[in-house]
């Protein structure tokens, strides 16, 4: 099949800050994708490019095959929840779901209405008076329901507490599972998401660090401790992430090791443990080792 | 699930547990892969390379139209792999560890026997 998403080379300058810069890759149909990042990456305006908000200083950009610059056909396929979205003055939940369908052809109103009883989402409430968890729960309503083969959530959960965001969790598998399509997470909640997440895509100050499979990166990497002297021969020949020092002690995150690997730890009285997916973006995206 | 290791091995790993624990009996339907995915919220996708890896180490085996099966005979294979598994991972070392200590086999199996009771 081919992409959903076809990136080449894309440049963003906003006065002297270079928001994307010389980003390309491609999201294949049916994928959940995290686009990971700390703020001010750059995810928001890569989603903003992608979605034709903004507009590219250079580089080309295809869905499903086309610009979907100024494209109605392409972008009634796209859904893009964003963060602070704006809404009408006195527009009220219920006008929210009844103006939907202009903008996305797959919208479920059925969906919506279900999702909405779920969040407990009072439908004759205006927009404006809504509290901050309820409005993300109103886009979240709006990005699943829009069933939209490209789907982008920008940081959808803020305000949610900790029950909603599992239903959006859930909600998104279940509908996913029977609906497939192209969704991306955009997130820093790494440790909540991971396990949905088929490839990541990680990006910091414009450009893309990690373009993997999730499955790929667990188990990549693994951090030995122990004294700072011990750390540091075992680590002379090696590739090191991320290292840390406390005193005398010290850690360093490394490419996963082999059996001979591990073993040289243990003799040298090392101690191993493993690296989770959000510890070892962090790791990557604080890059830089202490000065030793 | 342990977000630091492959998802789809621990998911492999769970249904052969489950099979040697005699919860998914030979000849028994496991649930779907979209079922595996909702119960511990991973990706679809992971979930069916889980089960994809059993069914190319024949611990499963797919009827057409209806879903994924236990395949007879799997439960002994099973038992005798992770016995060989528990020789290495366990007994080897121990027995290294004895030594180091200066324990001898008698009395490392004097010392299992009063553990036990």
């Amino acid at each position: 099949m081919s992409p959903v998403v076809e990136v080449r080379d894309l440049r963003k300058s906003f006065g002297k800050v270079r928001a994307v810069d010389g980003v390309s890759f491609t999201l294949e149909a049916d994928r959940i994708y995290g686009l990971l990042g700390r703020n001010g990456a750059g995810k928001t305006t890569l989603m903003s490019l992608l979605t034709a908000q903004e507009f590219a200083t250079s580089g080309t950009i295809e869905l499903f095959g086309q610009s979907p610059v100024e494209n109605a056909r392409v972008l009634e396929q796209t859904a893009f929840i964003k963060e602070n979205q704006k809404y009408p003055e006195d527009f009220r939940v219920k006008h929210l779901f009844r103006s939907a369908p202009w903008f996305f052809a797959n919208w479920n109103a059925e969906l919506a209405g279900s999702l909405a009883e779920d969040f407990r989402l009072p439908l004759d409430r205006r927009m404006k008076k809504l509290s901050r968890g309820q409005l993300s729960a109103a886009g979240v309503i709006v990005g699943l329901a829009s069933r939209a083969p490209l789907t982008f959530f920008d940081e959808p959960y803020l305000g949610l507490d900790a029950v909603a965001r599992q239903l959006f969790y859930d909600r998104l598998l279940a509908d996913y599972a029977e609906h497939p399509r192209t969704i991306v997470l955009s997130t820093h909640l790494i440790d909540e998401v991971s396990t949905l997440l088929e490839h990541v895509i990680l990006i910091d100050e414009g450009r893309i660090l990690i373009d993997s499979d999730a499955e790929d990166l667990r188990g990549s990497a693994i951090t030995v401790a122990g004294t700072a002297s011990a750390v540091d021969d075992f680590t002379r020949n090696r590739e090191v992430l991320h290292r840390d020092r406390l005193g005398g002690l010290a850690t360093a995150t490394l490419p996963a090791l082999d059996a001979a690997g591990r073993k040289d730890a243990a003799a040298a009285g090392l101690e191993l443990s493993p690296v989770s997916l959000q510890q070892l973006i962090v790791r990557t995206t604080t890059s830089g080792e202490d000065p030793s | 699930m342990d977000d630091s290791r492959p998802i789809f091995q621990q998911i492999a790993e769970q249904i052969e547990n489950d099979i040697i624990s005699g919860l998914l009996p030979e000849e028994s339907q496991v649930p779907s892969t979209n079922e595996f995915a909702a119960f511990h919220r991973i990706n679809p996708a992971t979930a069916g390379k889980g089960v994809n890896l059993l069914v190319d180490t024949g611990v499963l085996y797919k009827k057409r139209g209806i879903g994924m099966f236990v395949a007879p005979g799997t439960r002994a294979r099973l038992v005798a792999e992770r016995r060989d598994q528990f020789r290495m991972q366990y007994v080897e070392p121990l027995l290294v560890e004895a030594e180091k200590l200066g324990i001898t086999p008698e009395q490392l199996g004097s010392m299992i026997r009063e553990a036990g009771r």
